[in-house]
Protein backbone atom coordinates (compact mmCIF):
# COMPACT_ATOMS: atom_id res chain seq x y z
CA UNK A 1 0.00 0.00 0.00
CA UNK A 2 0.90 3.23 -1.08
CA UNK A 3 2.44 5.43 1.83
CA UNK A 4 0.36 8.05 3.37
CA UNK A 5 2.54 10.94 4.01
CA UNK A 6 0.31 12.46 6.56
CA UNK A 7 -0.33 9.06 8.17
CA UNK A 8 1.96 8.02 10.77
CA UNK A 9 4.55 5.29 10.15
CA UNK A 10 5.99 3.77 12.69
CA UNK A 11 10.12 3.49 13.39
CA UNK A 12 12.41 1.44 15.68
CA UNK A 13 14.98 3.04 17.09
CA UNK A 14 18.40 0.92 16.21
CA UNK A 15 21.59 3.66 17.56
CA UNK A 16 21.52 5.94 20.07
CA UNK A 17 24.45 8.80 20.04
CA UNK A 18 24.98 11.02 22.81
CA UNK A 19 26.84 14.00 21.33
CA UNK A 20 26.82 15.53 24.59
CA UNK A 21 25.61 15.55 27.82
CA UNK A 22 21.98 17.36 27.01
CA UNK A 23 22.09 16.69 22.94
CA UNK A 24 21.34 12.87 21.12
CA UNK A 25 21.14 11.41 18.47
CA UNK A 26 18.73 8.64 17.14
CA UNK A 27 18.86 6.61 14.28
CA UNK A 28 15.99 4.27 12.82
CA UNK A 29 15.50 2.75 9.43
CA UNK A 30 13.11 4.67 7.05
CA UNK A 31 12.31 4.56 2.79
CA UNK A 32 11.75 8.05 2.61
CA UNK A 33 13.60 9.86 5.87
CA UNK A 34 17.49 9.49 4.36
CA UNK A 35 16.15 11.29 1.13
CA UNK A 36 14.79 14.42 2.11
CA UNK A 37 15.89 17.97 1.93
CA UNK A 38 17.61 20.53 3.99
CA UNK A 39 15.12 22.69 6.04
CA UNK A 40 12.38 19.76 5.68
CA UNK A 41 11.29 18.49 9.01
CA UNK A 42 8.64 15.32 10.51
CA UNK A 43 5.87 15.22 13.43
CA UNK A 44 7.51 12.52 15.57
CA UNK A 45 4.59 11.31 17.68
CA UNK A 46 6.56 9.88 21.06
CA UNK A 47 3.60 7.41 21.99
CA UNK A 48 2.32 8.51 25.39
CA UNK A 49 4.38 11.81 25.53
CA UNK A 50 3.47 14.60 22.88
CA UNK A 51 4.40 14.87 19.05
CA UNK A 52 7.00 16.99 18.11
CA UNK A 53 7.98 19.30 14.63
CA UNK A 54 11.64 17.78 14.16
CA UNK A 55 14.11 18.58 11.21
CA UNK A 56 15.70 15.14 9.92
CA UNK A 57 18.89 14.26 10.17
CA UNK A 58 21.32 12.44 7.74
CA UNK A 59 22.93 9.39 9.05
CA UNK A 60 26.37 7.34 7.69
CA UNK A 61 24.19 4.53 6.74
CA UNK A 62 22.41 4.11 3.93
CA UNK A 63 18.69 3.61 4.48
CA UNK A 64 19.11 5.29 7.50
CA UNK A 65 17.72 8.81 9.06
CA UNK A 66 18.03 10.35 12.24
CA UNK A 67 16.51 12.51 14.77
CA UNK A 68 18.81 14.89 16.99
CA UNK A 69 17.20 16.10 20.61
CA UNK A 70 18.17 18.21 22.91
CA UNK A 71 16.48 17.29 26.34
CA UNK A 72 14.90 20.56 27.52
CA UNK A 73 11.15 20.23 27.99
CA UNK A 74 8.84 16.92 29.42
CA UNK A 75 8.50 16.20 25.06
CA UNK A 76 11.93 16.74 24.00
CA UNK A 77 12.85 14.74 27.14
CA UNK A 78 10.75 11.86 25.97
CA UNK A 79 12.20 11.35 22.56
CA UNK A 80 15.55 12.34 23.98
CA UNK A 81 15.21 9.01 26.52
CA UNK A 82 13.38 6.57 23.43
CA UNK A 83 15.91 3.52 24.00
CA UNK A 84 17.04 1.34 21.71
CA UNK A 85 14.74 -1.27 20.49
CA UNK A 86 11.63 1.64 21.36
CA UNK A 87 9.38 2.90 19.03
CA UNK A 88 8.30 6.24 17.29
CA UNK A 89 5.50 7.77 14.90
CA UNK A 90 6.95 9.65 11.66
CA UNK A 91 4.93 11.68 9.47
CA UNK A 92 6.06 14.06 6.82
CA UNK A 93 8.40 15.40 5.38
CA UNK A 94 6.64 18.94 5.49
CA UNK A 95 7.74 21.92 4.69
CA UNK A 96 9.98 23.91 1.81
CA UNK A 97 14.41 23.38 1.79
CA UNK A 98 16.87 25.42 1.36
CA UNK A 99 17.83 26.89 -2.30
CA UNK A 100 21.24 25.28 -2.52
CA UNK A 101 23.89 28.33 -4.43
CA UNK A 102 27.48 27.58 -5.51
CA UNK A 103 30.63 29.02 -4.64
CA UNK A 104 31.44 30.25 -1.26
CA UNK A 105 29.00 29.66 1.43
CA UNK A 106 28.54 30.16 5.22
CA UNK A 107 26.06 27.71 7.16
CA UNK A 108 25.77 29.19 10.71
CA UNK A 109 23.98 26.93 13.13
CA UNK A 110 23.13 26.77 16.76
CA UNK A 111 22.23 23.93 19.07
CA UNK A 112 19.93 21.76 17.23
CA UNK A 113 19.80 24.25 14.56
CA UNK A 114 22.66 22.68 12.92
CA UNK A 115 20.38 19.62 11.85
CA UNK A 116 19.52 20.96 8.54
CA UNK A 117 23.19 22.29 8.23
CA UNK A 118 24.25 18.98 7.74
CA UNK A 119 21.87 17.59 5.56
CA UNK A 120 22.72 20.50 3.78
CA UNK A 121 26.11 19.80 3.59
CA UNK A 122 25.37 16.36 1.74
CA UNK A 123 24.16 18.20 -1.22
CA UNK A 124 26.84 21.04 -1.68
CA UNK A 125 29.17 20.58 -4.93
CA UNK A 126 32.92 19.56 -4.52
CA UNK A 127 33.95 22.89 -5.82
CA UNK A 128 32.09 24.59 -3.57
CA UNK A 129 34.24 26.92 -0.29
CA UNK A 130 32.03 25.52 2.79
CA UNK A 131 32.36 27.76 5.90
CA UNK A 132 30.85 26.04 8.87
CA UNK A 133 30.26 28.53 11.98
CA UNK A 134 28.56 26.31 14.95
CA UNK A 135 27.86 28.02 17.84
CA UNK A 136 27.43 26.35 21.43
CA UNK A 137 27.54 27.18 25.17
CA UNK A 138 30.62 25.69 26.31
CA UNK A 139 33.47 22.94 25.17
CA UNK A 140 30.82 20.11 26.71
CA UNK A 141 27.86 21.34 24.24
CA UNK A 142 30.10 21.03 20.79
CA UNK A 143 28.67 18.58 18.66
CA UNK A 144 28.73 17.83 15.15
CA UNK A 145 32.21 19.01 14.42
CA UNK A 146 33.99 15.89 13.33
CA UNK A 147 31.15 15.29 11.47
CA UNK A 148 31.41 18.55 9.22
CA UNK A 149 35.42 18.36 8.59
CA UNK A 150 33.90 14.53 7.51
CA UNK A 151 31.57 15.46 5.28
CA UNK A 152 33.79 18.41 4.20
CA UNK A 153 36.94 16.66 3.51
CA UNK A 154 37.01 17.09 -0.59
CA UNK A 155 35.96 20.72 -0.04
CA UNK A 156 37.78 23.73 0.20
CA UNK A 157 36.47 24.63 3.79
CA UNK A 158 36.41 25.65 7.61
CA UNK A 159 34.97 24.80 10.37
CA UNK A 160 34.33 26.96 13.01
CA UNK A 161 33.30 26.95 16.96
CA UNK A 162 32.20 29.43 19.17
CA UNK A 163 31.41 29.07 22.10
CA UNK A 164 29.46 31.74 24.73
CA UNK A 165 31.89 30.72 27.57
CA UNK A 166 35.01 30.61 25.64
CA UNK A 167 36.00 27.12 26.81
CA UNK A 168 36.56 26.25 22.98
CA UNK A 169 37.38 27.66 20.18
CA UNK A 170 36.32 31.25 19.46
CA UNK A 171 34.59 33.22 22.41
CA UNK A 172 31.84 34.84 22.58
CA UNK A 173 28.36 34.71 20.22
CA UNK A 174 27.85 33.20 17.06
CA UNK A 175 26.31 36.47 15.59
CA UNK A 176 29.41 38.60 17.10
CA UNK A 177 31.32 36.07 14.16
CA UNK A 178 29.10 36.44 11.75
CA UNK A 179 29.52 40.41 11.19
CA UNK A 180 32.76 39.58 11.49
CA UNK A 181 32.73 37.18 8.43
CA UNK A 182 30.13 38.96 6.23
CA UNK A 183 32.27 42.00 6.19
CA UNK A 184 35.34 40.24 5.62
CA UNK A 185 34.61 38.07 3.05
CA UNK A 186 32.16 37.67 -0.18
CA UNK A 187 29.70 34.73 0.84
CA UNK A 188 27.30 33.53 -2.49
CA UNK A 189 25.06 32.80 0.22
CA UNK A 190 24.46 32.51 4.08
CA UNK A 191 22.21 29.60 5.67
CA UNK A 192 20.99 29.82 8.78
CA UNK A 193 19.10 27.61 11.73
CA UNK A 194 19.45 28.27 15.49
CA UNK A 195 18.04 30.47 18.06
CA UNK A 196 15.69 33.00 17.02
CA UNK A 197 17.67 36.13 17.50
CA UNK A 198 20.61 34.14 16.39
CA UNK A 199 18.74 34.31 12.84
CA UNK A 200 17.63 37.40 13.13
CA UNK A 201 20.96 39.07 13.66
CA UNK A 202 22.41 36.69 11.36
CA UNK A 203 19.33 37.96 8.65
CA UNK A 204 19.99 41.64 9.26
CA UNK A 205 23.62 41.57 9.01
CA UNK A 206 23.74 39.35 5.46
CA UNK A 207 20.54 40.98 4.26
CA UNK A 208 22.92 44.98 5.12
CA UNK A 209 25.61 43.58 2.88
CA UNK A 210 23.20 42.09 0.03
CA UNK A 211 24.20 38.95 0.35
CA UNK A 212 21.64 35.72 -0.17
CA UNK A 213 20.40 34.81 3.01
CA UNK A 214 17.84 31.98 4.03
CA UNK A 215 16.95 30.59 7.39
CA UNK A 216 14.86 27.65 8.82
CA UNK A 217 12.56 29.03 11.35
CA UNK A 218 11.06 27.34 14.36
CA UNK A 219 7.71 27.62 15.58
CA UNK A 220 5.15 26.05 18.15
CA UNK A 221 3.58 23.62 16.01
CA UNK A 222 0.32 21.24 16.38
CA UNK A 223 -1.10 19.80 12.99
CA UNK A 224 2.04 20.36 10.87
CA UNK A 225 -0.09 20.81 7.53
CA UNK A 226 -1.39 24.31 8.16
CA UNK A 227 -4.93 24.09 9.79
CA UNK A 228 -4.34 24.98 13.06
CA UNK A 229 -2.49 27.70 12.40
CA UNK A 230 -0.33 27.47 15.60
CA UNK A 231 2.74 28.39 13.57
CA UNK A 232 2.33 31.55 12.15
CA UNK A 233 4.42 34.14 12.25
CA UNK A 234 2.93 37.53 10.65
CA UNK A 235 1.32 36.02 7.10
CA UNK A 236 3.52 33.29 6.81
CA UNK A 237 2.89 29.30 8.24
CA UNK A 238 6.11 27.59 9.31
CA UNK A 239 5.08 24.39 8.07
CA UNK A 240 3.23 25.33 4.58
CA UNK A 241 5.46 28.21 3.93
CA UNK A 242 8.09 27.53 6.07
CA UNK A 243 10.47 25.70 7.30
CA UNK A 244 12.79 28.05 4.86
CA UNK A 245 12.13 32.01 4.21
CA UNK A 246 14.31 33.99 2.22
CA UNK A 247 16.27 37.18 4.19
CA UNK A 248 14.78 39.75 1.95
CA UNK A 249 10.90 38.29 2.91
CA UNK A 250 11.93 38.07 6.98
CA UNK A 251 13.16 41.47 6.60
CA UNK A 252 9.08 42.79 6.24
CA UNK A 253 8.06 40.10 8.48
CA UNK A 254 7.24 42.22 11.92
CA UNK A 255 6.98 39.03 14.41
CA UNK A 256 10.33 37.78 12.97
CA UNK A 257 13.44 37.83 15.56
CA UNK A 258 10.89 39.68 18.11
CA UNK A 259 7.31 37.71 18.84
CA UNK A 260 6.62 34.03 18.89
CA UNK A 261 3.45 32.78 19.92
CA UNK A 262 2.65 30.41 22.82
CA UNK A 263 0.55 27.42 23.27
CA UNK A 264 -2.85 29.34 23.26
CA UNK A 265 -1.46 32.01 20.72
CA UNK A 266 -1.05 34.55 22.65
CA UNK A 267 2.21 36.54 21.35
CA UNK A 268 5.37 36.79 23.66
CA UNK A 269 8.57 38.95 23.13
CA UNK A 270 11.61 36.71 22.56
CA UNK B 1 -24.22 39.82 -17.55
CA UNK B 2 -21.73 38.07 -15.30
CA UNK B 3 -23.31 36.24 -12.59
CA UNK B 4 -22.66 37.19 -9.17
CA UNK B 5 -21.15 34.85 -6.66
CA UNK B 6 -21.92 37.50 -3.72
CA UNK B 7 -24.17 36.51 -1.13
CA UNK B 8 -26.51 37.09 1.71
CA UNK B 9 -27.42 34.97 4.71
CA UNK B 10 -30.12 36.86 6.55
CA UNK B 11 -28.38 40.13 7.63
CA UNK B 12 -25.28 39.02 6.37
CA UNK B 13 -23.29 40.25 3.03
CA UNK B 14 -20.50 38.40 1.66
CA UNK B 15 -18.60 38.90 -1.93
CA UNK B 16 -17.68 35.57 -2.08
CA UNK B 17 -19.61 32.84 -0.38
CA UNK B 18 -16.65 30.32 1.10
CA UNK B 19 -15.26 30.91 4.57
CA UNK B 20 -12.62 29.94 6.11
CA UNK B 21 -14.04 27.65 8.88
CA UNK B 22 -13.75 28.29 12.88
CA UNK B 23 -10.68 26.31 14.19
CA UNK B 24 -8.78 26.52 11.50
CA UNK B 25 -5.77 29.36 11.35
CA UNK B 26 -7.32 31.55 13.65
CA UNK B 27 -5.35 33.56 15.49
CA UNK B 28 -3.22 36.40 13.21
CA UNK B 29 -4.70 39.06 11.76
CA UNK B 30 -2.01 38.95 9.02
CA UNK B 31 -3.19 35.29 8.00
CA UNK B 32 -6.83 36.52 7.91
CA UNK B 33 -5.91 39.53 5.34
CA UNK B 34 -3.63 36.92 3.51
CA UNK B 35 -6.90 34.39 3.31
CA UNK B 36 -9.10 37.06 2.55
CA UNK B 37 -6.96 38.26 -0.44
CA UNK B 38 -6.83 34.43 -1.21
CA UNK B 39 -10.80 35.13 -1.96
CA UNK B 40 -12.25 33.67 1.38
CA UNK B 41 -15.33 35.37 1.52
CA UNK B 42 -15.05 35.81 4.97
CA UNK B 43 -12.70 33.87 8.18
CA UNK B 44 -14.06 32.53 11.02
CA UNK B 45 -12.00 32.61 14.07
CA UNK B 46 -10.62 30.20 16.64
CA UNK B 47 -13.48 29.22 19.16
CA UNK B 48 -12.64 32.09 21.98
CA UNK B 49 -13.28 31.57 25.72
CA UNK B 50 -13.44 34.03 28.36
CA UNK B 51 -9.58 32.96 29.79
CA UNK B 52 -6.55 32.07 27.20
CA UNK B 53 -6.83 28.08 26.52
CA UNK B 54 -3.92 26.19 25.82
CA UNK B 55 -5.19 23.03 24.07
CA UNK B 56 -4.41 19.71 24.28
CA UNK B 57 -0.66 17.87 24.15
CA UNK B 58 0.13 16.67 21.36
CA UNK B 59 -0.99 14.33 18.77
CA UNK B 60 -3.53 16.99 18.04
CA UNK B 61 -4.42 16.08 14.62
CA UNK B 62 -4.74 12.68 12.29
CA UNK B 63 -4.86 12.21 8.98
CA UNK B 64 -7.13 9.34 8.05
CA UNK B 65 -6.72 7.08 5.42
CA UNK B 66 -8.56 8.18 2.29
CA UNK B 67 -9.51 11.06 3.75
CA UNK B 68 -10.37 13.30 6.72
CA UNK B 69 -8.77 13.83 9.83
CA UNK B 70 -9.52 13.60 12.79
CA UNK B 71 -8.55 16.94 15.07
CA UNK B 72 -8.71 16.92 19.08
CA UNK B 73 -6.64 20.49 19.00
CA UNK B 74 -8.59 20.98 22.34
CA UNK B 75 -9.84 24.90 21.28
CA UNK B 76 -6.42 26.24 22.18
CA UNK B 77 -7.09 30.34 22.16
CA UNK B 78 -5.57 33.64 23.66
CA UNK B 79 -8.92 34.42 24.92
CA UNK B 80 -11.40 36.70 23.94
CA UNK B 81 -9.51 39.83 25.48
CA UNK B 82 -6.37 39.46 23.65
CA UNK B 83 -7.79 37.88 20.19
CA UNK B 84 -10.18 41.18 20.56
CA UNK B 85 -6.90 44.02 20.78
CA UNK B 86 -5.42 41.78 18.05
CA UNK B 87 -7.85 41.86 15.50
CA UNK B 88 -9.12 45.81 16.63
CA UNK B 89 -6.81 47.13 13.37
CA UNK B 90 -9.14 45.52 11.05
CA UNK B 91 -10.76 47.28 8.48
CA UNK B 92 -11.54 44.90 5.42
CA UNK B 93 -11.88 41.70 5.82
CA UNK B 94 -15.33 40.35 6.90
CA UNK B 95 -14.63 38.13 10.37
CA UNK B 96 -16.91 36.19 11.97
CA UNK B 97 -15.89 36.01 15.44
CA UNK B 98 -16.75 31.93 17.17
CA UNK B 99 -17.52 31.92 20.39
CA UNK B 100 -17.30 29.15 22.90
CA UNK B 101 -18.79 29.21 26.61
CA UNK B 102 -20.57 26.96 29.30
CA UNK B 103 -23.37 29.77 30.89
CA UNK B 104 -24.53 33.12 29.13
CA UNK B 105 -22.50 35.18 31.02
CA UNK B 106 -19.45 34.18 29.30
CA UNK B 107 -20.92 34.80 25.70
CA UNK B 108 -21.60 38.46 27.32
CA UNK B 109 -18.50 39.01 28.87
CA UNK B 110 -16.86 38.13 25.75
CA UNK B 111 -19.19 40.61 23.42
CA UNK B 112 -18.22 43.22 25.31
CA UNK B 113 -14.78 42.53 24.50
CA UNK B 114 -15.69 43.15 20.97
CA UNK B 115 -17.29 46.20 21.17
CA UNK B 116 -14.48 48.04 18.95
CA UNK B 117 -13.84 45.59 16.49
CA UNK B 118 -14.96 45.67 13.21
CA UNK B 119 -16.72 42.52 12.85
CA UNK B 120 -19.29 40.79 10.30
CA UNK B 121 -20.70 38.68 13.09
CA UNK B 122 -20.70 35.84 15.84
CA UNK B 123 -20.76 32.52 15.67
CA UNK B 124 -21.72 30.19 18.58
CA UNK B 125 -19.81 27.14 18.75
CA UNK B 126 -22.45 24.83 20.41
CA UNK B 127 -20.90 21.64 18.83
CA UNK B 128 -17.39 20.96 19.47
CA UNK B 129 -17.26 17.55 19.93
CA UNK B 130 -14.04 17.24 21.92
CA UNK B 131 -14.07 19.90 25.43
CA UNK B 132 -16.04 18.86 28.11
CA UNK B 133 -18.24 21.95 29.45
CA UNK B 134 -18.78 23.40 26.24
CA UNK B 135 -19.62 23.36 22.85
CA UNK B 136 -21.45 20.19 22.40
CA UNK B 137 -22.81 19.51 25.93
CA UNK B 138 -24.13 22.63 25.60
CA UNK B 139 -25.73 22.04 22.58
CA UNK B 140 -27.33 19.01 23.70
CA UNK B 141 -29.32 20.94 26.73
CA UNK B 142 -32.05 22.20 25.16
CA UNK B 143 -32.49 25.16 27.84
CA UNK B 144 -28.98 26.28 27.77
CA UNK B 145 -29.31 26.71 24.37
CA UNK B 146 -32.08 29.03 24.61
CA UNK B 147 -30.83 31.38 27.13
CA UNK B 148 -27.48 31.65 25.62
CA UNK B 149 -28.85 32.84 22.45
CA UNK B 150 -31.28 35.18 24.08
CA UNK B 151 -28.84 36.76 26.08
CA UNK B 152 -26.39 37.30 23.02
CA UNK B 153 -29.03 38.75 20.56
CA UNK B 154 -29.86 41.08 23.80
CA UNK B 155 -26.21 41.95 24.13
CA UNK B 156 -25.14 42.71 20.63
CA UNK B 157 -26.74 44.26 17.23
CA UNK B 158 -24.50 41.98 15.23
CA UNK B 159 -25.91 39.24 13.81
CA UNK B 160 -25.38 35.96 15.42
CA UNK B 161 -25.01 31.80 13.88
CA UNK B 162 -25.10 28.84 15.84
CA UNK B 163 -22.93 26.37 14.68
CA UNK B 164 -24.36 23.01 15.32
CA UNK B 165 -23.27 19.39 15.29
CA UNK B 166 -24.20 16.18 15.72
CA UNK B 167 -24.30 15.42 19.82
CA UNK B 168 -26.34 12.94 21.78
CA UNK B 169 -29.58 14.70 21.12
CA UNK B 170 -31.22 15.36 17.88
CA UNK B 171 -29.53 18.21 16.48
CA UNK B 172 -32.79 19.42 15.15
CA UNK B 173 -34.03 20.13 18.91
CA UNK B 174 -31.16 22.31 18.80
CA UNK B 175 -31.77 24.44 15.63
CA UNK B 176 -35.31 24.50 16.67
CA UNK B 177 -34.60 25.93 20.37
CA UNK B 178 -31.70 28.60 18.65
CA UNK B 179 -34.40 29.32 16.26
CA UNK B 180 -37.43 29.84 18.37
CA UNK B 181 -34.50 32.73 20.38
CA UNK B 182 -34.12 34.53 17.68
CA UNK B 183 -30.79 33.07 16.40
CA UNK B 184 -30.37 34.83 12.88
CA UNK B 185 -28.37 31.71 10.45
CA UNK B 186 -27.23 28.26 11.50
CA UNK B 187 -23.80 27.09 10.63
CA UNK B 188 -24.27 22.99 10.16
CA UNK B 189 -22.20 20.93 11.14
CA UNK B 190 -19.12 20.66 12.98
CA UNK B 191 -16.49 17.73 13.37
CA UNK B 192 -17.99 14.10 14.30
CA UNK B 193 -17.14 12.79 17.39
CA UNK B 194 -13.92 9.80 16.61
CA UNK B 195 -11.09 8.38 17.36
CA UNK B 196 -8.02 6.24 15.53
CA UNK B 197 -5.65 3.63 17.21
CA UNK B 198 -2.40 2.74 16.25
CA UNK B 199 -1.89 -0.91 15.73
CA UNK B 200 1.75 -1.29 16.28
CA UNK B 201 1.83 1.22 19.24
CA UNK B 202 -1.70 -0.24 20.45
CA UNK B 203 -2.50 3.25 21.68
CA UNK B 204 -4.86 5.81 20.52
CA UNK B 205 -3.15 8.12 18.48
CA UNK B 206 -5.05 11.50 19.69
CA UNK B 207 -3.42 12.81 23.15
CA UNK B 208 -7.25 13.44 24.34
CA UNK B 209 -8.27 9.71 22.63
CA UNK B 210 -11.16 11.49 20.92
CA UNK B 211 -11.21 13.89 18.44
CA UNK B 212 -13.86 15.50 15.69
CA UNK B 213 -13.75 13.82 12.22
CA UNK B 214 -13.80 16.20 9.63
CA UNK B 215 -12.93 16.94 5.53
CA UNK B 216 -14.19 14.68 2.98
CA UNK B 217 -15.70 11.63 5.14
CA UNK B 218 -18.43 13.82 7.14
CA UNK B 219 -19.60 15.47 4.03
CA UNK B 220 -22.26 13.61 2.94
CA UNK B 221 -23.96 13.90 6.91
CA UNK B 222 -23.49 17.68 6.46
CA UNK B 223 -25.24 18.19 3.45
CA UNK B 224 -28.27 15.94 4.83
CA UNK B 225 -28.23 17.95 7.79
CA UNK B 226 -28.56 21.08 5.83
CA UNK B 227 -31.02 19.30 3.58
CA UNK B 228 -32.93 18.31 7.08
CA UNK B 229 -32.75 21.92 8.26
CA UNK B 230 -33.88 23.85 5.71
CA UNK B 231 -37.00 22.03 4.70
CA UNK B 232 -38.15 22.44 8.22
CA UNK B 233 -36.93 25.87 9.29
CA UNK B 234 -37.11 29.26 7.68
CA UNK B 235 -33.33 30.54 8.97
CA UNK B 236 -30.13 30.70 6.59
CA UNK B 237 -27.63 27.81 6.60
CA UNK B 238 -24.51 28.20 6.09
CA UNK B 239 -23.10 24.43 5.24
CA UNK B 240 -19.79 22.84 6.70
CA UNK B 241 -18.68 19.76 6.47
CA UNK B 242 -16.09 18.21 3.99
CA UNK B 243 -16.01 20.84 1.13
CA UNK B 244 -12.87 20.71 -1.23
CA UNK B 245 -14.19 21.31 -4.72
CA UNK B 246 -16.60 23.73 -6.39
CA UNK B 247 -18.91 20.64 -6.51
CA UNK B 248 -19.14 20.14 -3.56
CA UNK B 249 -20.30 24.51 -2.21
CA UNK B 250 -23.26 23.75 -5.08
CA UNK B 251 -24.22 20.73 -3.77
CA UNK B 252 -24.86 22.94 -0.17
CA UNK B 253 -26.49 25.50 -1.86
CA UNK B 254 -28.75 22.96 -3.87
CA UNK B 255 -29.38 21.70 -0.51
CA UNK B 256 -30.41 24.81 1.37
CA UNK B 257 -26.82 26.31 2.05
CA UNK B 258 -26.46 29.94 1.14
CA UNK B 259 -23.14 29.67 1.95
CA UNK B 260 -20.08 27.18 2.83
CA UNK B 261 -17.08 26.58 5.32
CA UNK B 262 -14.23 24.52 4.99
CA UNK B 263 -11.04 23.83 7.15
CA UNK B 264 -9.71 20.50 6.00
CA UNK B 265 -9.63 21.51 2.20
CA UNK B 266 -6.95 23.60 3.46
CA UNK B 267 -4.92 20.97 4.72
CA UNK B 268 -4.78 19.33 1.20
CA UNK B 269 -4.88 22.23 -0.88
CA UNK B 270 -3.29 25.38 1.15
CA UNK B 271 -5.04 28.71 0.58
CA UNK B 272 -5.23 28.15 -2.96
CA UNK B 273 -8.56 26.44 -2.25
CA UNK B 274 -10.92 29.27 -2.28
CA UNK B 275 -10.27 31.35 -5.52
CA UNK B 276 -10.67 27.29 -7.14
CA UNK B 277 -14.00 27.05 -5.58
CA UNK B 278 -15.16 30.10 -6.01
CA UNK B 279 -13.82 30.07 -9.23
CA UNK B 280 -15.53 26.72 -9.82
CA UNK B 281 -19.13 28.24 -8.74
CA UNK B 282 -18.74 30.78 -11.33
CA UNK B 283 -18.43 28.50 -14.07
CA UNK B 284 -21.58 26.55 -13.05
CA UNK B 285 -23.00 29.71 -12.94
CA UNK B 286 -22.48 30.49 -16.08
CA UNK B 287 -23.16 26.84 -17.72
CA UNK B 288 -27.08 26.71 -15.64
CA UNK B 289 -27.46 30.26 -16.23
CA UNK B 290 -27.94 31.61 -12.77
CA UNK B 291 -27.15 34.87 -12.13
CA UNK B 292 -26.85 34.86 -8.04
CA UNK B 293 -26.00 32.11 -5.49
CA UNK B 294 -30.11 32.55 -4.26
CA UNK B 295 -31.35 31.04 -7.71
CA UNK B 296 -29.73 27.83 -6.28
CA UNK B 297 -30.41 27.93 -2.64
CA UNK B 298 -32.41 24.95 -1.99
CA UNK B 299 -33.27 23.70 -5.51
CA UNK B 300 -32.72 20.31 -4.54
CA UNK B 301 -35.65 20.07 -2.37
CA UNK B 302 -38.07 21.03 -5.71
CA UNK B 303 -37.29 17.92 -7.46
Amino acid sequence: MQRNHNHPTIVTIEKVIDETPTVRTLVFSDDVMPNVLPGQFAMVWIPGVNELPMSIMISKESGKAAFTVRKHGPSSTGLFNVPVGGQIGIRGPYGNSFDIKEGKLLLVGGGTGLVPMMRLLTFVKPTDDITVLMGAKSKDEVFFEDLSNELLKNNPHQVIVSTDDGSYGEKGFVTDLVEKLVNDTHYDAVYVCGPEIMMYKTVQFANSRKIFVQASLERMMKCGVGICGSCCVGEDLVCKDGTVFDGEHLSKNSEFGHLHRNKAGILENY
Amino acid sequence: MEPSIATSIGQIQLDKPVMLASGILGISLDVFNRLYASGAGAVVTKSLSTAPWEGYPNPTIFSVKGGGWINAVGLSNPGASNFAKMIEPNQDVPIIVSLVGSVPEDFETMIKEFENCKIKAYELNLSCPHVAKVGLEVGDDPGLVKTIVSTVKKATNVPVIAKVGLGTSNYLNTVSNAVDSGIDAITAINTVRAMAINVETKRPILSNKFGGLSGTPIKPIALRCVYEISSKFDIPIIGCGGVSTWEDAVEFFLAGASAVQLGSAIGDNWVGVFDDINRGILEYMKKNNYSTIKDMVGLAKKS
